[in-house]
Order: structure tokens, then C-alpha cells, then sequence
């Protein structure tokens, strides 16, 4: 090819890109920055299920405007079956229904939230009243005498729960406690002696919000509230123009008994009703998808408006788990960058041309540190062990996989060492590629063999140094930002490394190496 | 504080306008310039593969050490005892190694013990291990798996006796469409093993294309007047056959067509100048070990037009790339003095 034509389809690219991203800024109000503008949180919810045949309903608990976040849009995508939002029954609901249906079904329902501060609670229009609860022997002993001992230790409904839950603790659980549990499950449990103990509350669905999780379930919790209406009072479910209840509660976490909410959590269901109920159906299930970005609340709008619009390329267009996805993919040329720069730039010299790109991959879930002591304890510990590998004498292939399965080994026992020493930050050791993992301590062993340790510590040190760069302009905000927004900046970049493989000049260390060539 | 730092700096780094005063050749420039632009892609597997490197020297005549047998698979292994039985010395050889991996050499045995150039000794079982290593592809490029060359060992010629540690001293000579444009010879010492590897600190003597006389030592990048082990003066080393080496590095470019060639030779003692192997992304140690960068020569040839026989090339080279008199008049000095 020639030059010409070369330079040519740099700067159609380079045109094209820039072209692209300044079109996705204008016409969209995409924000050059990141973090200025409002946090918008996009959920899916993916319904599974497999239907009987029979005609078939589906009706899943929606978000509702709450503390911190308040619903932006939603919508649903679900090929052939009616859909209705429900907003007389305790909360809102999407309600499916078909009249025949047969095999795996996926319903899926997209909702955007906005984080904001002043986002304003639906009211709470009635008081849930203790249900009547039947216990069978020996269960009814083991639970008054429970609830006995929580009451004689608390003040009021919240201290009431909280040591009740105490009781329950792993560590101090007491033969009633460990008695009730064999027959309930935890969370089902609690509701239950509260409900006995003449306490107002009602298990509650939190979904923990964290950007780029995929399949994700929602978790339970205690809604205690600080009064008890008298008798049947507020039995009346349908009462829908029930007065609104100006009442204190608190949300409790039935495994730890902690109280309060935690900042990222999302209540999907606040209204004790079941998070999801089918009829025809089997084997249902929810799970989730979330991703977050910062865009102008109104631009959230528009781009679900603009959706079909073929110039409106955009990563926003496609499902949310596939969205998750591309923020990390399209962080992967940043990466390559870094290492083509290192390379034809410096000259630094790695293990494995693009080994680095991974690590640092890894360290974006692990964080940094955490991420270098994981990696050098494994590789360390690797290196030992194929060592006495080395003596064996096996075939490659059988050697490299049992240095797969040492890796995998010394990945689970560092777990459950940080694990033990309460280090949860330890845990996050099994985000590492082992089979690159596996590949660099083969290789590394081979170099130390055949070259000695300092060309270990010298390629070694470079990939590490590679990885580092890579991780703090992949983890940078603003890269992570833009190069999620604007996918025209993907060809600027292609455009910026095919002109870098035509650099025909020194690499930086190589002013050091052949420096003894100009002295004479 | 900033001073004796920037004299630090100026001690150890120089500047790219120095390095290109001096038409030193980068490794951006090597890969763009000379190696994907003259050598073929398909034509790799000609040199990448030493067996089929070899049976391409018998084809055009060309001199290489006797081939005593080929491994290909696992169970042909415990054939090599057989193999070597009549062969007091021989060298085992991964046809596709790179950078002298793998490579083992065995000076005599007896059947059941072999003994290495360093006096090491090794048994039957540990050389079984190292073919089976070979073929399952642990020095191949990328694992793949691997064929194991046996062949026959090289008496290498007694001139060189004095200026090296076990090994044998090779020579290399980059050959540029054709024509020699620069030589090294590679001697082992006790730091790089007996290897003749630079990076692992053998020492690379530049050599004059015009007379085959040493100009220049280094290791580790830095001048060397002496062999660090046996102590002998660098400058009194001469290759001999010096125009019959040449003329074996340039026919390699008919051989296999690659335009920018890195040519590996030994002087065996009786056979004079022996093709060892052949390398389609040649090293750029060999400026320093010269002194001097390849640009300009590689430039001049770049000039040369296409067709030219052998000899005349090499008659071209040895006139064109010959130290100037002055130089030479030099080492002859120095010799004198000494």
C-alpha cells in the first residue's frame, strides 16, 4: 500500500472519529466531563421462567420515587405477552399476561433512576398490622421465650428488633434460637416473631446498586415501624384513599441485625408484597443489570427517544447487560495504547505482548494495591512451585496445567487466608486471569532458568509497570467517561496507533544502550 | 544539584540527533524499514526452521555442518542413543529455537554419560529429557511443537583458541540485498556460560568487511580490549578465508530471497566457513560491537541495482565498507607496540 493511500485512511478515520463524537456532543448534550452532571442509574430486570402451556400471568413488584432515588423511565421489551402497570395494589406493578405460552420465557423491564437528594417518598398509606401467627410445638415455647428476652432488653419497636435479631447471631445463638432456625428461613423468621410480638413490619426487596454488575439478585430486609395500629385498624388492604401515615421506621438487616440503610442501596419493593409471582409458570427467577453514567437528567430522556435514530450510534442502545459489558471492552484499546506507546516509544520490554493490558484489567475490580500484592504473591508462589516442577520432567502441555491448577490453588487459599484475617479486600484476588497467570509464571520460570533472575525482575518489572500505566488511564474517570460516550474516539484512537506503527525513530532507552556509539 | 544531575544524565543517555549523525539504525527503523519491507513474510519458515534451512543448503551447495539425524516424535526419543553411538561429539538443536535456546552440546560420551564443553556432566536420561523437551515446543516461537536436530560437532579452527571460554565463536554477517554490509564474531566467556549470546555477556568483536581484521570489542554494550577470561588482546584477532566466509553469507541471499539477512557462520578446521544458521530479524548489537551505525552502508546499497553476481557483490562490499587506511595503519601500530 502506499504511502499515500496509508495517510489517506489515517485521516478518514481520524475525520470520521472526531466527526462522530463532536456530532454526539452537539446533537445529544453529551458532556465533555464526567461527574459535573446528574448520576443516572439504568436497571434491568430480566424475568425468567418457564411456562406449562397454559394461559400465563406475570406480575413483578416496580421501583417506586423513594430516599435518594427517584424513577426517571421505564420501560419493558416482552415479545407477544399484554402488559398493564398496576398502581391500586400495595405499590406498583407490571403485570404480563398471554394466553398461551410454552418454554423458556424472558421478560425483561428497564427502569432509569436518578440519584438525587431530594427525591420525594411515596407516601406510606397504611400501617401494616402484626399478622396472626400460628407457631406448632415445640416452636411456640422456643419463640416466647425468644421474644421474652428481647423485650426485657429493649425500649421500644427498633431496640425490640434489633436485639431479637442479636439472638439470632452466629456466634451467641442460643438452643431456642438454633431450634426456630432448622424450621425457618432467617429473614421469614424475624418477620414472624415481630409480627408475634405485636410489632408492626414487613420484609422488604433491596437491590445493592453497583455500576457494571450483571445478574444480580435482590436482597431481604426488615421494615420495622415505630407504631402498632390498634386491632384490625389497618387491615383494610384496598383502601386506596386511606389516609397518609406520617410513622417512623427503619430498615434492619435480618442477617446482622444492623440498622439503616446503606447509601447505595435501591428498595425495588417497599411494600411487603412478593417481588415476583407467576401463574402457568415454573422455575421463575429475577435477576438484574445496572450500569451507571452522568448525563443532564434530560438527556436520559431524549437518547431513549432517539433510540432508532441511525446516526445516534451509541453503546445506550443495547441492552443493559451488554451495556455493562462494553464499559469495560471499550476501555481494552485505552490499554493497547499504553502498551503500544511502552513499546515503540520506550522500548520497555514485558512478558507477553499484551499480558499487561489484563493484569491491569484486574486491577480496575481489585484497586491498585490490593491488586500488586495479589499479583506478586501469586506469581512469587507460582514461580516457587514450578521450580519443582521443572525437576519432573512432563510434557508442556501437562505442566503449564498443573501450573493452572498451583494457580487456582494459591488464588483459593489466599482467599480464605484474607478472608480469615478479615481482610474482604483479599477476596477480590479471584478477579485475575488465571490462565495469563499461568502462562506468566511458565514463562517467567523459563527465563529465570535460562537467563538468570535479573532478566525476570527486568521483564517482570516492565510488565508491572506496563499493567500500572494501563490501570491509571483505564480507571481514569474521564477516559472511562468518554470513552464510553463517544465511540467515534475508538477511531481516533485506531487512527493514532496505525500512525504510531509507522514511527521509524529511537525508542527512549535506546538513547541509553547505544550512547557508547557516539563517543568515539 | 540540577547540574551534576543533568551530568549524570549526559554520562549515561544521548540524544536522537546524535544517534542519527551517526546513522545508527533503531529497532522502529529495523522492523519497518529493512525487515518488512525486503523480507517476505512466507519465506520466514525458509530460516525460522533449521531442518528446512539445512536441506536448503545441501540443494544449493552451500556448507553446513554434517546432520546426523532428525527427532520428530515422542517415541522416537530414546532412538537418539542410537543415533549418535558412532559420533564422538554432536550438538542436539530445536528446529525452530531462537536466540540459542535449547541448544545442547555434547563434546564426547560414552553411551551412558555425556559431557559437555563446560566438563558437566549429564546422563542418558537428562539428554532423553531434553529432546522430549524440544518437541513438545518449549523453545519453539509460541510452544508450538517442534522437531530436534542432531548434528554433527564443529572442530572450530584453532586461530580462535585463544579468544574464547568454552563455546564456539561464531561469526555473524548481515547481508543486505545480497551484499555483506557488516560482520561481528561472538565470543563466549565464563559471564554469558559459554554462550555466545551478547545479551548474556558474550563479547562481540567487530570485524572489517575488507580484511576480516577485528576492530572494535564490546560486552554488555561497553568497549573490551581483552577477552575477560583468557586475557588475549582483541585487536590481534583475523578471520581467515575471510573471502570464502563472505561469499557463503552473500549466496544465502540467493538461497532464500529475504533481503535483509542476519547470517551465522563457524570456520570448522578442516571444511573452513560452515552456514550455522540463518536469522530473518537480525540483532542491532552488531553497531556497537562496530562502532558504527549500519544506515549509511545499508543506504548505499539500497543504490545497488538488482542481478549482481556474488562475487562481485562481495568485491563491492570489501571495497566500499573496508575501515578507511588510517584506521587499519592504527591497529597495525598498536599490534607493533605490543
Amino acid at each position: 500500500m502506499s504511502r499515500f493511500a496509508f495517510y489517506l485512511l489515517v485521516g478518514l478515520l481520524m475525520l470520521i472519529g472526531v466527526g462522530l463524537t463532536a456530532y454526539r456532543h452537539i446533537s445529544f448534550d453529551v458532556p465533555w466531563a464526567p461527574g459535573a452532571q446528574q448520576k443516572v442509574w439504568d436497571i434491568e430486570a430480566q424475568v425468567a421462567f418457564t411456562a406449562t402451556g397454559g394461559p400465563v400471568k406475570v406480575s413483578l413488584a416496580l421501583p417506586e420515587n423513594q430516599k435518594g432515588y427517584s424513577v426517571l423511565t421505564e420501560n419493558t421489551a416482552s415479545s407477544g405477552f399484554g402488559l398493564s402497570y398496576l398502581d391500586d395494589l400495595p405499590g406498583r406493578r407490571a403485570e404480563w399476561s398471554i394466553r398461551e405460552a410454552a418454554g423458556s420465557q424472558l421478560l425483561y423491564y428497564t427502569v432509569t433512576m436518578l440519584e438525587s437528594d431530594n427525591a420525594t417518598p411515596a407516601a406510606i398509606k397504611r400501617l401494616p398490622a402484626p399478622q396472626e401467627v400460628s407457631w406448632e410445638r415445640p416452636y411456640d415455647t422456643a419463640a416466647a421465650q425468644v421474644i421474652d428476652q428481647a423485650r426485657e432488653r429493649s425500649a421500644d419497636s427498633f431496640t425490640f428488633a434489633r436485639e431479637l435479631i442479636k439472638q439470632f447471631d452466629n456466634q451467641r445463638q442460643g438452643e431456642n434460637a438454633r431450634l426456630l432456625l432448622t424450621q425457618f428461613e432467617r429473614p421469614e423468621l424475624m418477620l414472624r416473631l415481630l409480627n408475634e410480638a405485636g410489632v408492626s413490619a414487613r420484609l422488604v426487596s433491596g437491590l445493592s446498586l453497583e455500576d457494571g454488575r450483571r445478574r444480580q439478585t435482590v436482597s431481604s430486609w426488615l421494615q420495622v415501624f415505630a407504631e402498632t395500629p390498634q386491632g384490625n385498624e389497618a387491615v383494610d388492604v384496598e383502601a386506596a384513599d386511606a389516609e397518609n401515615i406520617n410513622t417512623d421506621w427503619v430498615l434492619i438487616n435480618p442477617e446482622t441485625g444492623k440498622q439503616g440503610e446503606p447509601d447505595n442501596l435501591l428498595l425495588w419493593e417497599g411494600r411487603g408484597a412478593p417481588m415476583l409471582e407467576v401463574e402457568g409458570g415454573v422455575n421463575s427467577r429475577v435477576s438484574f443489570s445496572m450500569i451507571r453514567h452522568n448525563e443532564p437528567a434530560a438527556v436520559a430522556v431524549r437518547n431513549k427517544l432517539a433510540n432508532d435514530e441511525l446516526l445516534n450510534f451509541s453503546i445506550h442502545s443495547l441492552p443493559l447487560e451488554e451495556q455493562a459489558l462494553f464499559k469495560t471492552i471499550l476501555l481494552i484499546p485505552i490499554g493497547a495504547l499504553v502498551v503500544v506507546l511502552l513499546r515503540v516509544l520506550v522500548g520497555l520490554k514485558t512478558s507477553g505482548t499484551f499480558m499487561p493490558v489484563l493484569i491491569a484489567l484486574a486491577f480496575i475490580q481489585t484497586s491498585l494495591v490490593t491488586g500488586l500484592i495479589g499479583f506478586l504473591l501469586i506469581v512469587a508462589t507460582g514461580l516457587v512451585i514450578r521450580s519443582y516442577l521443572s525437576r519432573l520432567n512432563l510434557l508442556l502441555v501437562a505442566r503449564v496445567s498443573v501450573v493452572i491448577i498451583t494457580v487456582i490453588a494459591i488464588i483459593s487459599i489466599f482467599s480464605v487466608l484474607a478472608y480469615r484475617f478479615g481482610l474482604n479486600a483479599g477476596l477480590t484476588i479471584t478477579f485475575f486471569p488465571m490462565i495469563i497467570l499461568s502462562w506468566t509464571v511458565e514463562r517467567m520460570s523459563i527465563l529465570w532458568e535460562e537467563e538468570g533472575p535479573k532478566e525476570v525482575l527486568k521483564q517482570g518489572g516492565g510488565s508491572l509497570l506496563t499493567a500500572v500505566l494501563a490501570y491509571l488511564a483505564m480507571n481514569n474517570p474521564w477516559v472511562r467517561h468518554l470513552t464510553f460516550n463517544f465511540l467515534g474516539l475508538q477511531l481516533v484512537l485506531m487512527a493514532f496507533i496505525l500512525l504510531l506503527g509507522n514511527y521509524t525513530g529511537y525508542r527512549l532507552l535506546e538513547l541509553r544502550r547505544f550512547k557508547p556509539l557516539t563517543e568515539d | 544539584m540540577l547540574s551534576s544531575w543533568l551530568n549524570r544524565w549526559s554520562r549515561n543517555w544521548t540524544t536522537p540527533g546524535a544517534l542519527r549523525a551517526r546513522g545508527v539504525v533503531g529497532m522502529n527503523r529495523r522492523n519497518i524499514g529493512y525487515i518488512s519491507k525486503y523480507n517476505d513474510r512466507r519465506l520466514y519458515p525458509l530460516v525460522d526452521d533449521k531442518l528446512q534451512t539445512k536441506l536448503l543448503c545441501q540443494k544449493y551447495g552451500l556448507a553446513s555442518p554434517e546432520m546426523i539425524g532428525k527427532v520428530a516424535s515422542q517415541f522416537e526419543v530414546e532412538r537418539v542413543v542410537d543415533m549418535v553411538r558412532d559420533h564422538a561429539g554432536f550438538v542436539i538443536k530445536p528446529a525452530k529455537g531462537s536466540g540459542g535456546k535449547g541448544i545442547l552440546v555434547i563434546e564426547h560420551h560414552d553411551g551412558e554419560e555425556y559431557v559437555k564443553p563446560s566438563g558437566a556432566r549429564i546422563t542418558r536420561a537428562d539428554m532423553e529429557r531434553h529432546v522430549s523437551n524440544i518437541l513438545s515446543g518449549l523453545y519453539s516461537l509460541g510452544g508450538s511443537p517442534d522437531v530436534a536436530l542432531v548434528e554433527g560437532l564443529i572442530s572450530f579452527d584453532q586461530a580462535f583458541a585463544e579468544f574464547t571460554y568454552e563455546g564456539v565463536p561464531d561469526i555473524r554477517v548481515i547481508v543486505f540485498k545480497g551484499y555483506p554490509v557488516m560482520a561481528m564474531m561472538r565470543l563466549s566467556t565464563a559471564a554469558s556460560d559459554g554462550k555466545a549470546n551478547l545479551h548474556q555477556g558474550a563479547v562481540g568483536v567487530g570485524l572489517d568487511i575488507g580484511s576480516g581484521w577485528a576492530v572494535r570489542g564490546v560486552q554488555y554494550d561497553r568497549p573490551q580490549f581483552a577477552h575477560p577470561d583468557t586475557g588475549h588482546d582483541i585487536f590481534s584477532l583475523k578471520v581467515p578465508q575471510w573471502d570464502t566466509l563472505l561469499e557463503l553469507a552473500a549466496g544465502c541471499y540467493e538461497m532464500t530471497g529475504l533481503g535483509y539477512l542476519g547470517t551465522d557462520m563457524v570456520l570448522d578446521r578442516r571444511h573452513g566457513p560452515m552456514l550455522l544458521e540463518l536469522n530473518a530479524r537480525p540483532g542491532l548489537a552488531i553497531q556497537m560491537a562496530n562502532g558504527e551505525g549500519l544506515r549509511k552502508r545499508l543506504e548505499l546499497i539500497e543504490r545497488q541495482p538488482d542481478g549482481v553476481p556474488v562475487a562481485e557483490r562481495v568485491a563491492f562490499a570489501r571495497k566500499h565498507f573496508s575501515r578507511s587506511k588510517e584506521d587499519v595503519a592504527n591497529v597495525g601500530m598498536a599490534l607493533n607496540a605490543d
